[in-house]
């Protein structure tokens, strides 16, 4: 299940919140079988927790013909992990700033944020269609944030 | 996985006991339901105990600042009371934090409510 150093593992997974709730528990076990402390792996579970429902809710709508991939990697160096649906795509500079203001009072549109505040790097990759979010933390260097 | 919620009224004051998981398709559509149940009835004074609330998602923290909106709204008012850290960091991180009123005593907060 969970990958040794330089392995990895890809899950091919239905848009369900039960699928939400594996990739989490996968990140968060993977995380801990690295050895980083336990603000880290709430760190990284809930960003990869993030990127699960962005995926299954606003990528591929619930849609059971879409899939969610999930892939997980310890390069030794770092954790990897990405995350790609079917959806129709996601431009993240059209995404509105939640710390803006106007913005702090909505209900929602804090998800990239919060994965952006608790990984290291996080890329997009435009898939057509479809999104990739890749998102790596860096092993071995202090814990960010709080 | 799931949320908890338990409601007990101290001096006009609603307190929801919080418990778990408040996350997107869990706690979310609870928290949600149970406090517009409270408005429903008129009951306009909200105190939300998070004090148990382990894991809270962005879903989660997007129903915390609806629950808010709605009270006010409707001329209620709802305050959080009892952060676990990570939840504090988590509105600390996302400029929420000064956004409710935050409380850390029962006793106070309830003082700290409106006299109808």
């Amino acid at each position: 299940m969970t990958g040794q150093q330089a392995s990895r593992i890809t899950y091919t997974l239905d848009s369900s919140l039960d699928s939400v709730n594996k990739v989490e528990l996968t990140a968060e076990q993977m995380a801990r079988k690295a050895g980083v402390d336990e603000d880290e792996i709430f760190r990284i579970s809930m960003a990869v927790r993030e990127a699960a429902v962005n995926a299954v809710l606003h990528g591929n709508a619930y849609d059971p013909d879409k899939r969610m991939t999930a892939s997980f990697e310890n390069t030794g160096a770092d954790l990897v992990i990405r995350i790609t649906d079917e959806g129709k795509g996601l431009d993240p500079a059209t995404l509105p700033d939640p710390l803006a203001p106007e913005n702090l009072l909505r209900g929602s549109g804090r998800g990239i944020f919060l994965i952006r505040s608790f990984m290291d790097e996080v890329h997009f990759r435009q898939l057509h269609p479809g999104t990739e979010l890749t998102l790596i933390k860096h092993l071995g260097t202090a814990p960010a944030g709080a | 996985m799931s949320m908890k919620i338990s409601t007990r009224q101290v001096d006009g004051v609603t307190i929801l006991d919080l418990g778990g998981r408040i996350t997107l398709g869990e706690g979310s559509v609870q928290l949600r339901d149970a406090v517009r149940d409270l408005l429903g009835k008129g009951q306009k004074k909200i105190l939300l105990n998070l004090g148990d609330v382990n894991y809270i998602d962005s879903s989660g923290i997007g129903e915390l600042v609806s629950a808010y909106t709605t009270a006010r709204n409707q001329g209620g008012e709802l305050k959080l009371l009892n952060l676990t850290r990570k939840v504090h960091d988590l509105l600390q991180i996302t400029k929420l934090y000064t956004v409710f009123d935050v409380k850390d005593d029962e006793a106070s907060a309830i003082a700290a409510f409106a006299k109808a």
